[in-house]
């Protein structure tokens, strides 16, 4: 479980990027945080693994203070998974998922065939191990990212804009394979994006910040579609364009579902048992 | 043009090549100094500018220091030196540092500087310690850029050695300030002759270091 107790960044130059934020990602749970830029949503996402230290507030990991833990242990248990990926350019790609339990002192023998096995694991053939980074292409270095990030099997996943830089078929088989694995390993994930369809797919919880990390909302999808806090919200998911206002029109005995230009986008069925 | 064929002539002399005060001995004297000097100021510009590249401190100060290091003369601070030292070894080596370090300086710093920061970030988020990222990271990367800082370096101060000679030292120096008094052309010739080989044989050799060093998966980006 992570929770932010009124935390607030303030730079020496004065300028703010967090007031008073609070929220509890509770453990296994999926936390999206979404805002345009200037939210102050990456900072926030930083505080856990100290990589920014608040200067107001406390952010705690299973209620242990992270102020005072070592912050590079603190890290090495933390996946952390980013935009560009950041990925080593002089080490091959098993190295760079093996970077972690290395470091750790986990034999290279046995590093390196765990690295190979998740590289299986985010559906990338193993063979890939031994290139280089610069020989992937950008989806492929952002599923090593998260292979890497996963290698010291962290039960705490951050992801600042993963999928941010690779185009949109890629980016959906991305979420698609992250949602397959959240699935399988259940981890307690806080994942940040500017994207709202990203943050409704993936998240089980949304939290949609104002600048200044100012809550506009926090809910599950449908709580946040259905109940809108404000116009800020309205506006920002897309509803006060009408763009998500859908209907139903009966076409030869079925519900066919037209968005507001009166374009069918599909047809529907019953209810699904359940998502989880 | 006659006098160059005799400098080589004095070159080609096979009594040159051995003895005392032949070719090869001062030929090992003067890179013998050369190491000596760049050694030093490897000793203390390198892990300054290592320091400065990681951890984007004092920058300012440092690029100011070493532009006013590079503005000395040499040869004013190898007169300046010797009349507090002495004759000797001591004061050329002296400045013979201070001509090294802004090359080795520059190239410490700008090693660091040239990693993408994306990568040192990513490094350190983790769970690189601050000599892990500096170590593994920073320095295999920036390698090119820190020998290429030690190649300039070593053609500055072995262009410079023979300086060494002027205060009573030995050194490929010798030839040309004993040519010099002697009114012995060939001899002062050959001897720079010999000077400007040595400094382009070395820039050759570290050419190609800094190419063969260069990390694979980088090179391709």
């Amino acid at each position: 479980m992570i929770r932010f107790d009124h935390v607030g960044k303030t730079y020496p130059d004065g300028t703010t990027a967090v007031e008073d934020f609070s929220l509890t990602v509770d453990s296994h749970a999926s936390v999206v945080l979404v805002g345009t830029s200037g939210s102050g949503k990456t900072t926030l996402m930083r505080m856990v693994n100290r990589m920014v230290d608040p200067t107001s507030g406390r952010v705690l990991i299973d209620d242990e203070d992270v102020a005072a833990m070592d912050p590079v242990k603190l890290r090495r248990r933390i996946g952390y998974v980013m935009q560009a990926s950041g990925l080593l350019p002089h080490r091959t790609v098993a190295e760079n998922v093996a970077t972690v339990p290395h470091l750790e002192g986990v034999s290279r023998r046995r590093s390196r065939s765990r690295a190979l096995a998740l590289l299986e694991m985010v559906g990338l053939d193993h063979k890939l191990g031994d290139r280089y980074p610069s020989q992937l292409s950008g989806g492929q270095q952002q599923r090593v990212g998260v292979a890497r990030a996963l290698a010291a099997d962290p039960n705490i996943l951050l992801m600042d804009e993963p999928f941010g830089a690779v185009d949109p078929i890629v980016r959906a088989e991305l979420q698609k394979e992250l949602l397959r694995l959240q699935s399988e390993l259940g981890k307690t994930i806080l994942f940040v994006t500017h994207d709202i369809d990203e943050a409704f797919l993936l998240g089980e919880k949304v939290v949609i910040l104002k600048p200044g990390g100012v809550v506009a909302q926090e809910g599950t999808p449908s709580q946040i579609l259905a109940d809108p806090a404000d116009d800020f919200v309205e506006t920002f998911v897309g509803s006060g364009r009408g763009k998500r206002a859908l209907h139903l029109e009966e076409v030869d005995g079925r519900q066919v579902v037209v968005d507001e230009s009166g374009r069918p986008t599909g047809v529907l069925h019953a209810a699904p048992e359940s998502r989880s | 043009m006659s006098q160059l064929l005799e400098a080589f002539a004095w070159i080609g002399d096979p009594t040159r090549w051995s003895g005392p005060g032949g070719i090869p001995v001062r030929l090992a004297e003067h890179l013998w100094y050369t190491a000596l000097g760049v050694a030093i100021a490897a000793l203390i510009a390198v892990p300054v500018g290592l320091y400065v590249g990681h951890s984007h401190r004092a920058r300012g100060l440092t690029v100011a220091i070493s532009g006013a290091a590079r503005a000395l003369p040499t040869l004013g601070l190898v007169t300046l030196f010797g009349l507090w030292f002495g004759i000797g070894l001591t004061a050329p080596i002296l400045a013979f540092v201070v001509l090294a370090i802004p090359s080795l300086l520059a190239g410490a710093y700008s090693a660091c500087e040239s990693v993408d920061p994306d990568t040192v970030d990513a490094a350190r988020a983790q769970g690189m310690t601050e000599w892990q990222i500096l170590t593994r990271v920073e320095v295999p990367l920036g390698m090119p850029l820190l020998i290429s800082g030690l190649r300039l370096a070593v053609v500055q101060v072995v262009a410079t050695v023979m300086l060494a000679s002027y205060i009573g030292n030995g050194g490929l120096g010798r030839f040309i300030f004993l040519g010099l008094n002697l009114q012995d052309y060939p001899q002062m010739l050959g001897g720079s002759i010999l000077v400007v080989a040595l400094a382009l044989v070395l820039d050759v050799l570290l050419r190609l270091l800094e190419r063969g060093i260069s990390p694979r998966g980088a090179a391709r980006v």
